[in-house]
């Protein structure tokens, strides 16, 4: 009897549906596959920190194999990302065979190949409805936009979303990671949405990958937190959060969908070199649960890894239990936490009750990343994150060489 | 009243055992449903076999004090087609206008 079966015997079925998923379930629900490191952005807060292919990568028969097996354990659908998932030459092929093996496919791209061509063989029959398409876009604006995504980036999503339109795909997805830039913005992007016949879905920012060197400066301040909850709470239905934001549970009512962690619970990533983490924002040692490849396929790795099964036991200890929110907010994004240097059973960096920000001015320690697939030079796709400053600066910077004891002071 | 009625699990949906009971996927609308007890989902797993849901009931091992609450959580099921009428004419796998957002 494996651990999973022997915990499953043993547990408690009465308890409420968020209690149940913390235990685990029997297969994914949610299931994030980046198909390559390889994109022609270079978008500044890249969760996964990608931009060149990794020679590792799953070849087309090793990717066949993980849908017949994803088949198997009926996960329903995949969420395929990246990199940029639609560079990879056999990308619409494992489309195809994903769909024909009743594994459906969501899958996040910059748009860059979604020329009309593409755009009318996703609408088509081939595709069964079975495919639904986010574009990613951070901005409502060029501007904006193309700040953390690269010049031209506002463009190429735009150009795909009017090629899908166009070819008759409905209900394509825009996808916005919220910033402190574009949290102004969510009603010039569900008019944007609007315009394309698509939905909005709009998500966390996390200081995952290159995340990490800009969340500091991206992510969204507290009273903006509250402008997102007001905006999701009074459009929430029509819009779509990937569950993201459960953090901000604790300023009130939970916000639509599951309000947990789903960390190797329900939720869970396989990389393009068929590493296994607990989730699309925790590529890092510290949550990698095994290998499909050298560690007996992926269901195998689901249900026995060591990592997956702790991350199932009940949470005990930690300062966030004894806050009177924690009912709501679950003690919030466990990668947030990690990634910013704060302790798993603490709270969240962006905790609406503040003692994040408290818990960020303490002593801690930034991981260093495990992985990085960055391009080793920039190229001309890379986002310039320099901002004009507001007037003429007041004096000359003060040099190296300056003598007097009073340089660069102003009273 | 839907206890006296013959269903059957809708031919798009698939259903998934999970510890606290099933998960039941619907293909064509792509709508996730939690089948919360196993009970559930064993009556919703044998609901062809049987003359009508009461039967189907029985079968399962739900107790008659239950028997109403049961048919409230179906008729939940039936408005998403995870299950339908036996005879239904409507076609296999058709997405129903009310589904935008089902897969958050």
């Amino acid at each position: 009897m494996t651990m999973t079966a022997e915990r499953a015997a043993g547990r408690n079925r009465t308890g409420s549906l968020v209690e149940q998923f913390e235990l685990g379930l029997a297969a994914p629900i949610c299931l994030t596959w980046e198909l390559t490191y390889a994109c022609n952005l270079e978008c500044a807060h890249c969760l996964s920190s990608s931009g060149r292919r990794d020679p590792r990568e799953l070849t087309t028969e090793q990717c066949e194999s993980v849908i017949d097996e994803l088949q198997r354990m009926q996960v329903f659908y995949v969420n395929i990302g990246g990199g940029e998932p639609t560079i990879r030459a056999d990308f619409w092929h494992l489309l195809e065979y994903a769909v024909a093996h009743q594994v459906g496919v969501k899958f996040s791209t910059n748009g860059v190949r979604l020329s009309p061509e593409r755009a009318r063989f996703l609408a088509s029959p081939a595709c069964g409805g079975y495919v639904d398409v986010q574009v990613s876009l951070d901005g409502a604006t060029a501007e904006v936009n193309d700040h953390v995504r690269g010049p031209g980036s506002f463009d190429t999503a735009l150009t795909a979303l009017g090629n899908l339109a166009e070819a008759g795909f409905t209900d394509a997805k825009i996808s916005v990671v919220c910033t402190r830039q574009n949290i102004g913005q969510l009603d010039e992007f569900a008019a944007l949405a609007d315009r394309f016949g698509a939905t909005l879905r709009l998500t966390r920012l996390r200081p995952s990958g290159r995340g990490a060197d800009v969340w500091d400066e991206l992510h969204p301040l507290p009273e903006q937190q509250r402008v997102l909850y007001d905006w999701l709470m009074a459009h929430g239905e029509k819009v779509l959060t990937g569950d993201s934001f459960f953090h901000l549970a604790a300023f009130g009512e939970p916000l639509p969908g599951l309000n947990l962690c789903g960390a190797g619970r329900v939720v869970c990533l396989i990389d393009p070199v068929g590493d296994v983490y607990a989730c699309p924002f925790a590529i890092h040692d510290s949550f990698l649960a095994g290998n499909l490849l050298t560690d007996g396929g992926f269901a195998q790795v689901w249900r026995t890894s060591e990592l997956f099964t702790e991350l199932r036991s009940p949470q005990t200890g930690g300062a966030c239990t004894r806050c009177g929110f924690f009912d709501s907010c679950r003690g919030g994004c466990m990668a947030a936490k990690f990634f910013t240097g704060l302790p798993l059973d603490g709270p969240d960096p962006e905790c609406v009750r503040g003692f994040g920000e408290t818990a960020l001015t303490g002593t801690r320690v930034i991981p260093t990343a495990s992985q990085d697939h960055s391009k080793p030079k920039a190229t001309r796709n890379q986002p310039v994150m320099l901002q004009l400053l507001d007037g003429p600066p007041t004096a000359p910077p003060v040099s190296a060489c300056a003598e007097s004891p009073l340089a660069g002071f102003r009273p | 009243m839907i206890l006296d009625e013959a269903w059957s699990l809708s031919p798009s949906v698939a259903l998934r055992p999970e510890p606290f009971g099933a998960l039941a996927y619907h293909f064509g609308n792509r709508r996730l449903t939690f089948l919360k007890r196993p009970e559930m989902a064993a009556v919703v797993r044998c609901l062809a076999e049987h003359p009508d849901v009461r039967t189907a009931l029985v079968a399962a091992g739900v107790p008659e004090s239950q028997h109403a609450a049961y048919a409230d959580a179906l008729a939940g099921l039936a408005r998403t087609d995870m299950i339908r009428p036996r005879g239904s004419t409507r076609p296999e796998g058709m997405p129903r206008p009310d589904d935008a957002g089902a897969a958050r």
